[in-house]
């Protein structure tokens, strides 16, 4: 981590606030503290932030407001203060169905670690992963925190087709597709949730500085129940704080 | 309210709905979409009358076939393809009367390669995240998240907008977007990831627009230009006309649909007020880039938003407003009428109290206004 943010332009009406140069939950929680900031206080001219690893993309108003005006403001707030930090994190839970045909490739992930599929279940399902940052496609977040114990390599060759809702390792990363999408991860099980749907209030399920903490189900009739609840508009995700 | 306004008959070759975008979901990995050339899109409301960010059809190279279901006023804007209605040329950049019935066809592409057509009152799609754009990648927003087909019928709101229509400063000259384009750039956010050698390299090539570009980027072919340590970063955000240099070399230019987030350094990002002069650049032009400051953008773009904000005050009475703080206050007469600049008689300025006079309905109403210093 810097000692000082470098703040650096990026063309005329955004510019970056980088923390550090590593991958790790010390300087997220700037990123995300700084973005809680912004939230609460709103400056002038601040159109977008979007929260990554170890910085703040924040798209402004050339309008309403100059670079150096800006760069001012943002080095004014202390994001080194604990005041943003007192709100607490969200723990989103994800109820997930393990291997079957939900999860092709649980034995796989299995025999690569030497374990057995519980195992692997229950090292998964253990941690509550943070996410770092939300990108690639909408709704999808980088989980950061997986054990090495059970970091597979991807496919050789990528499945044209993963359906929304599947939960993947690929290396030491895991990670939930919000969307059907071509994909070349290993495929341990899936969420009936809807991580991403434009007709919701809030359009995704999970936000940059959330936790995602898998929860396994049983049997498969516990996931069609909650699929159906949520079709019917029943269903209330969990989320707990910290 | 709305009603069917206008159905496609034949839809050319990449037909969306676009406004200027949904911003605010970018944390959330939305893409903005929006129009690849925002000033044309502009122009083209302001010019029917609209606020500048109704939604607009986006038209690509081979422009679609128009069924006016009701009468009605457009403006075509940016590239030029020979527009037609009912067969005859009709001019662009400019509002038009349009009768139930005709049809309104484009031709051979001239100039650019992307057009807009504003309706009066705005195509009317609902708002999907705060924007009525076209994320095709996403199948959301625009029409059914989709480009137009023939036989889709599309509502314009029929809220009449306040001012009837506008017209460009007699002294305006069109847009020529040609086939070489002088792109300016501010150099960064990693441009120190590049040696000097190679961003002068960068700074004085043409590049060649390569066919792999569309309303996600341009992918540009020239000489290589590579980063002196690894080819990748850590992930970050990625602004509208950020280039990128992945591990093969060749720049990419970041536009509408772009991923909000990647892992290639950026060597400089192209000022916000020549973006729609590459969103008229075809695969096979050539482009150029040109360091300017930041100030020297901003002032660019002030420029060439002082040529909209000269069409929206047309056809409103400009009012007074006293600022304080961030509240401003419109000046009305003691019964209680707007004063505008047209009813403004005379004004007297000292340094510390500003006199002024307004006639409105054959009265005349005298102000004074006392600046005092805060203590």
């Amino acid at each position: 981590m810097y000692d000082i943010p470098k703040i650096m332009p990026m063309g005329d009406q955004a510019l970056v606030i980088e923390f550090g140069n590593q991958i790790e939950p010390e300087c997220n929680a700037r990123v995300h503290s700084l973005t809680r900031a912004l939230d609460l206080s709103t400056p002038t001219g601040v159109v977008a932030v979007i929260p990554t690893y170890r910085s703040l993309t924040i798209q402004y108003d050339a309008n309403l407001i100059g670079y150096k005006d800006l760069t001012n403001q943002l080095r004014d707030i202390d994001v080194n203060s604990n005041a943003h930090e007192i709100l607490t994190n969200r723990i989103v839970h994800l109820p997930t169905i393990y291997g079957l045909e939900f999860g092709p490739d649980l034995e796989f992930v299995a025999r690569h670690s030497e374990l057995s599929a519980e195992e692997v279940i229950r090292v998964h399902s253990a941690t509550d992963y943070l996410v770092y940052m939300m990108g690639f496609t909408p709704g999808f977040p980088y989980l950061g925190g997986m054990s090495e114990e059970i970091a597979t390599p991807r496919l050789e060759t990528p499945r044209n087709s993963i359906p929304a809702g599947s939960v993947g390792i690929a290396e030491s990363q895991t990670g939930v597709y919000p969307i059907d999408t071509p994909g070349g991860w290993r495929i341990l099980g899936r969420t009936p949730l809807k991580l991403f749907d434009t007709s919701r209030e809030r359009p995704s399920l999970i936000a940059a500085g959330d936790y995602v903490r898998f929860v396994p189900l049983s049997n498969k009739d516990e996931y069609q129940m909650i699929e159906e609840q949520i079709m019917k508009g029943e269903y209330k995700p969990t989320v707990t704080t910290e | 309210m709305s009603d069917p306004a206008f159905q496609i008959i034949d839809p050319g070759l990449f037909t969306t709905v676009q406004d200027l975008g949904r911003h605010t979901y970018q944390r959330y990995g939305v893409p903005v979409s929006g129009a690849m050339d925002a000033f044309a899109l502009q122009a083209a409301n302001l010019l029917v009358g609209n606020e500048s960010a109704e939604a607009c059809l986006e038209i690509t190279v081979q422009g679609p076939t128009i069924h006016f279901l009701t009468d009605m006023v457009i403006a075509i804007t940016g590239s030029d393809m020979s527009p037609q209605l009912d067969g005859e040329d009709i001019p662009r950049w400019e509002p038009l009367d349009v009768k139930q019935g005709t049809l309104l066809t484009f031709g051979q592409l001239k100039d650019g390669m992307r057009a807009y057509v504003a309706f009066k009152g705005g195509i009317d799609v609902p708002t999907v995240l705060d924007s009525r754009s076209t994320y095709t990648h996403g199948g959301f927003g625009g029409y059914r998240g989709r480009t137009l087909k023939s036989d889709d019928v599309l509502p314009v709101s029929s809220d009449s907008a306040s001012v009837s229509r506008r017209k460009l400063p007699s002294g305006y000259t069109l847009p020529v977007y040609g086939n070489h384009h002088e792109i300016r750039v501010v150099l960064g956010p990693q441009d120190d990831l590049f040696t000097e050698d190679t961003v002068a390299t960068f700074l004085t090539a043409r590049f060649k627009i390569s066919t792999e570009s569309d309303r996600m980027g341009y992918k540009l072919v020239g000489p290589t230009i590579e980063s002196s340590n690894s080819a990748n970063i850590i992930s970050d955000g990625n602004a509208l006309g950020v280039i990128q240099i992945p591990g093969d070399g060749s720049p990419r230019i970041l536009l509408s649909d772009r991923g909000t987030t990647g892992g290639y350094p950026k060597i400089a990002t192209v000022i916000t007020a020549d973006i729609g002069k590459l969103a008229q650049a075809l695969p096979d032009h050539t482009l150029r880039f040109n360091r300017v400051s930041i100030e020297e953008a901003h002032d660019a773009l002030e420029h060439q938003n002082s040529v909209l904000s000269a069409l929206s005050r047309q056809g409103k009475p400009l009012s007074m407003t006293v600022s304080i703080g961030d509240t401003a206050y419109q000046v009305e007469t003691p019964d209680g009428l707007p004063v505008t600049k047209t009813s403004l008689h005379s004004a007297s300025i000292s340094e510390t109290t500003r006199r002024l006079s307004a006639v409105i309905d054959g009265k005349t109403f005298d102000f004074k206004v006392d600046v005092t210093q805060e203590a």
